[in-house]
Order: structure tokens, then C-alpha cells, then sequence
């Protein structure tokens, strides 16, 4: 037999046409934006549990200081070095304060420097990006160079300025992540600008007689939103280092007071003898950031609909 | 078009120039003093080849460019220079562009719904949302999609119904002329006759005028009524479509009318293209000057220019 014939049985076909009604297609309900991008976000699981876990640490930073017996900052050299157990459930540190609440309170501090993180990159960072790349050309170059200029500036040198004028507290940290910490935000939205505004959707949009602060908002926002979430990610992370960094050199928290990167940095002292002082703040921190990675791929994911039905 | 002709011409463009300074020695004229009309309802076509200044010329007239010099009225309004808020009104409402490339003129992030309203929504032209959906709907509609097509997003179309929605959304404001600017060159042919159909059809029932800007003769001489032939920013010739395609008057013209395929394999094999070259063909552009073998029939060039291309084309 000619290996090329093939042999149908009877039922080897199936007629299916009058089964489906191929005819009727369903009008989708218009919904607005928001509610697609919440449907979309809802389903990926690993940014739901992301958001989950980030609520839950913020909860428990806020009430837990507040509901322990232990003051964060009270010192009780009688009950120094204990590991955890049933009275301090993180232990104690070698002045015998309370790591649960130093830890809780830490996060808390940590979490505040890196949601300022974040709104200085999109407040600043986003519309300096936009303005120097949607105008483009002088406004463009002159915003640039002033740009280089901070950014060529060494930081330690601003820390050390900031330092002689200012007194070391949360606000200082704030302060000194407005500097340069937007830098980098900058660069990623004006690079976008420049690659969208010369498309010809923008163009339909000014021939449609949109005000440039409508078009800016409307049409060059919603499609810069993925690079500018990933960028907020990473923003975090190095926010909460640049914070240790900062109380590490004397320009952060002062001294009673916790943030993650402090207990970091104390715990790593007594690394060998007290693993557990290292441990727990970096489990913390370590969940922290992988609850925000999810969070983040989640919402770029949901915002963009050339995703939706992969 | 006995009609149309009576009526004032829609858009007066004359002694247009834009031009582009890249440093202080040299300046890109993209284009380079060109004049024309168009009426209501008609179709005026606009070829040449790449870098002739076509799509340069489209968005000087809708003000997507500052124009350098020259006056472009429409519909009675100077919207040249410096426009007051009513001229702006005017033109953003009643003059409207079809873009060339249907993956890029729709914003990936919007749906189709707030894609063509978006006209609407500048112009708060509706009074409530149910009135706003509703036009787009019979938009949608009128171009031949269905309205369950209006909350997907422009990635889930093919490229030719994402042109019919780059139309829908140059409709939905009711315009008097709609720029096409090589509105069917990335499509398939068979798409092109669809979309181009679709054109026609609109025009026929709403008497809109479309500046039709291509390099596909053969699909302006179909659609256009009138045509101008652009080269290196000039206007070189301009007549009706008969007089364009029969009696060419310009070498370009004719180097541009020789270069279409002919169905026909017995006419296609003896067809011979005709090269032009502006270096070698000894005219000049610049000094050339407006001359009229008819009415409607223009040509570029210089007196002696002139009367070598009657002689040319066997005319005294």
C-alpha cells in the first residue's frame, strides 16, 4: 500500500455545523478601564497573593507596636541576647529590647521611605521625563544638562552638605532621596516620550484638536505605564538600602530607632552568635520585596490589554 | 462633479512652502511652493514618489506642521499662519486625517470605543454617554464593522479593519474634507479595493472631499477626480484625471504614468518604463512658472519648457 493513502472510517468525521450557532456574536458590556485592569489582575494569582502579603505587613507594622507590652526603644540589660520564645517571639537584641517590635516598627519606618521613594520618582521623576522629552529640542537639552549635573555630583558629598544643614531624622532621609532618586525614572519616561510622541496615534489625537496637556496625560500615560511600574519596583529595594546606607553613616535614624536596614546592620554584628538578629529582618525585607515583585508584574500585566487573552 | 464645480472650492492652498532647518547652512524644502483647490465632494489626488513631499504636504494643510509661507484657506478661514480659537474649532472639527499605517495610528492601550470617540470627547459634541456610544456604534457601522467590535482593543484586528476604524474615528465629527495620507499603501490589494470602495461609498452619501494621497497610480486614477503630481516639493503638473492619464504633458508625469503595470501580459511585455532624472533633464523647478493648457490643466516649467512639452505631446 502507498504509504501516502490514507484510510477514513466512517466516523473519522464529525458534522458540527448545526451544533454551535456560529452566527450570533457576543457583545461584550463596556466596562471602564479600571474594572478590566482589576478582572485581569484578579487573575493572576501570584500578584493577588503579592498584594495580600504586602497588606498584611503593613498591617502588622502599624498595630503591632501598638498592641505589644514592649516599647521599641525600652532597654532591659537583665534579659539581653534571648532567642525567640514565648514572651518576645523574635527575641531580643544584645540591650535586651524587643525584636518584634523593633522588627515591626523597622518595617514601618522602611515602608515609609520606600512609598517616598516612589512618589518622588512619579511625581518628579515622570513629569520631568515628559516635559523634557515631550518638548524636546532647547527645553530638552537645558533640562538634560541640569540633570547631569546632580547626577554627576557624588552623593556622599550632598549626605555630607545635607548633613551640616539638616538634622539626621526621617525627613533628611526623604530629603536626600529627592536628590538623585528620581534620576533614573527621568530617563526611562523621556526615552519613552521620545519613541511615542512622533506615532501616528498621537498624531490622530492632535488632529482630533486634543490639548497637549490632554494628549500628554491621555495618550502618552497609558502606554508608558509598563516600563514606569517595573522602574517603581526597583525603586523599593534600593530605597530601603539607601535608607541603612544613610543611618549607617550617621545621616539616617538616630540611634533608639529601628528601620529594617538598621537591624540588618546591627544583627550582622552578632551574625555568628545570634543568627537570629540578621535572619528575621532579612526574611521580612526578603518577603517584602518579593511581595512587590509579584505585586508589580501583576499590575503591569493587567494595565496592558495586548496581554489579556495570551 | 458639474455640481461640485459650481459650489466655492472647500480648501484654497497657495504658494504653500515648508520647509525644515537641520542646521544653519541647510534647510530641508520639503516643500517648495505648490498651489491647489479642492471642491466639496471631490477627490483630489496627490502622487510622486518617496520624499516628493506628499505626506509633508498633508500635514501642513491640517497644521500638524507650522507651514513656512503661503496661504491655506478653508472653508473661508485663513488657517495658514496664526489661527484664533474659532479657527482652530474649524479646522479640528471639519478637517480630519486618515493615517497610513493601521498598526500605529491606533493607541494600543485604548478601546475601540474611546478610540473613535476620542474626537468627540475633545469637542464634547454629545450630552450624554448613551448619545456618545450610539455614534460610534452607527460609525462602526457605517464602515462596515459590527458594535460588539467596539470594547475589544485594536491588537485583536486585522490591518484592514483597523483602517476602517482609522476612518470611523476621521468620521465621527462629520468633516467637510478628510486627508488620506497613503491611507490604503500598507494594505493588501484586495483590502485596498475594500477599503478604497468604502471611501467612495461615504463620499457618495456625505459628500465629504478627500485629499488622496498615494504613489499607487493606478488606485488614484481610480479614486481621484483631479490630480497633482508632486516632485522634490513642486507641483509639476495638476489636471483632471482624463487629462493626467491621457495627455501628460510633464517628462515626470510621464516617467511616473509608464511605470504602471498593465494587466494586460501582450501590453505588459512591450511596456518600456521612461527614467526621468531631474539632474539630467535640464529644467529647472525653480524657475519654472505656472502655465495652463486648459481650464483645470497645469503644468510647471518655464516658457520654452512649455512649449517643448506641447510639442512633446503634439500640440500647437
Amino acid at each position: 500500500m502507498n504509504k501516502y493513502e490514507y484510510q477514513f472510517a466512517p466516523d473519522s468525521f464529525e458534522l458540527v455545523g448545526d451544533k454551535v450557532d456560529i452566527s450570533k456574536d457576543v457583545v461584550a458590556p463596556v466596562v471602564p478601564f479600571w474594572l478590566d485592569v482589576w478582572r485581569r489582575f484578579r487573575k493572576n494569582k501570584g500578584a493577588v497573593i503579592g498584594i495580600t502579603v504586602i497588606v498584611l505587613i503593613i498591617l502588622m507594622s502599624i498595630f503591632m507596636p501598638i498592641l505589644s507590652s514592649y516599647k521599641f526603644d525600652a532597654i532591659d540589660s537583665a534579659s539581653a541576647n534571648i532567642k525567640p520564645n514565648a514572651q518576645h517571639w523574635f527575641g531580643t537584641d544584645n540591650f535586651g529590647r524587643d525584636l518584634w517590635v523593633r522588627t515591626w516598627t523597622g518595617t514601618r519606618v522602611s515602608l515609609i521611605v520606600s512609598f517616598a521613594a516612589v512618589v518622588i520618582d512619579i511625581v518628579v521623576g515622570m513629569t520631568y521625563g515628559m516635559i523634557s522629552g515631550y518638548f524636546g529640542g532647547m527645553v530638552d537639552t537645558i533640562m538634560q544638562r541640569i540633570q547631569e549635573i546632580l547626577n554627576s555630583i557624588p552623593t556622599l558629598v550632598i549626605l555630607t552638605l545635607l548633613m551640616t544643614v539638616l538634622e539626621p531624622s526621617l525627613f533628611t532621609i526623604i530629603f536626600a532621596l529627592m536628590f538623585t532618586e528620581w534620576i533614573g525614572m527621568s530617563r526611562i519616561t523621556r526615552a519613552q516620550v521620545l519613541k511615542i510622541k512622533e506615532d501616528e496615534f498621537v498624531l490622530a489625537s492632535r488632529t482630533a484638536g486634543a490639548s497637549e496637556v490632554f494628549y500628554i496625560f491621555k495618550e502618552l500615560r497609558t502606554n508608558i505605564y509598563s516600563q514606569l511600574i517595573v522602574m517603581a519596583m526597583m525603586t523599593i529595594p534600593n530605597a530601603i538600602f539607601y535608607e541603612a546606607y544613610l543611618s549607617f553613616v550617621g545621616l539616617g535614624l538616630t540611634v533608639p530607632n529601628a528601620s529594617l536596614g538598621v537591624l540588618i546592620n546591627d544583627g550582622f554584628n552578632y551574625f555568628l552568635s545570634y543568627p537570629y538578629m540578621v535572619a528575621i529582618p532579612v526574611v521580612v525585607l526578603a518577603l517584602l520585596m518579593l511581595s512587590f515583585n509579584l505585586f508589580g508584574d501583576g499590575l503591569r500585566d493587567a494595565l496592558d490589554p495586548t496581554m489579556k487573552e495570551m | 462633479m458639474a455640481e461640485a464645480k459650481a459650489k466655492e472650492p472647500i480648501l484654497v492652498v497657495k504658494h504653500l512652502k515648508q520647509h525644515f532647518p537641520i542646521n544653519r547652512k541647510f534647510t530641508v524644502k520639503a516643500v517648495d511652493d505648490i498651489s491647489f483647490e479642492i471642491n466639496a465632494g471631490e477627490t483630489y489626488g496627490l502622487v510622486g514618489e518617496s520624499g516628493s513631499g506628499k505626506s509633508t504636504t498633508g500635514r501642513s494643510i491640517i497644521r500638524l506642521y507650522k507651514p513656512t509661507a503661503g496661504s491655506i484657506v478653508f472653508n473661508g478661514r485663513e488657517i495658514g499662519g496664526k489661527m484664533s480659537q474659532e479657527d482652530i474649532k474649524e479646522l479640528r472639527t471639519n478637517m480630519q486625517m486618515i493615517f497610513q499605517d493601521p498598526m500605529a495610528c491606533l493607541n494600543p492601550r485604548m478601546k475601540v470605543l474611546d478610540i473613535i470617540a476620542e474626537g468627540l470627547d475633545v469637542h464634547h459634541a454629545y450630552s450624554s454617554q448613551e448619545e456618545r456610544n450610539e455614534k460610534v456604534y452607527q460609525m462602526l457601522e457605517l464602515v462596515g464593522l459590527s458594535r460588539e467590535h467596539a470594547s475589544r482593543y485594536p491588537h485583536l484586528f486585522s490591518g484592514g479593519q483597523r483602517q476602517r476604524i482609522g476612518i470611523a474615528r476621521a468620521l465621527i465629527l462629520n468633516p467637510d474634507l478628510i486627508i488620506a495620507d497613503e491611507a490604503i499603501s500598507a494594505l493588501d490589494v484586495s483590502i485596498q479595493a475594500q477599503v478604497v470602495n468604502l471611501m467612495k461609498k461615504i463620499q457618495r452619501e456625505s459628500n465629504i472631499a478627500y485629499l488622496f494621497i498615494a504613489h499607487d497610480l493606478s488606485m488614484v486614477k481610480y479614486i481621484s477626480d483631479r490630480i497633482g503630481v508632486l516632485h522634490l516639493g513642486h507641483l509639476v503638473e495638476s489636471g483632471t484625471s482624463d487629462e493626467i492619464f491621457s495627455n501628460p504633458l510633464h517628462p515626470y508625469t510621464k516617467s511616473l504614468l509608464s511605470a504602471i503595470p498593465s494587466p494586460n501580459p501582450i501590453v505588459e511585455k512591450k511596456r518600456t518604463s521612461l527614467t526621468y532624472d531631474y539632474k539630467t533633464s535640464g529644467l529647472n523647478y525653480e524657475a519654472g512658472t505656472e502655465h495652463y493648457v486648459s481650464d483645470t490643466h497645469y503644468v510647471l516649467g518655464t516658457d520654452e519648457d512649455f512649449a517643448r512639452f506641447q510639442a512633446e505631446a503634439g500640440m500647437h
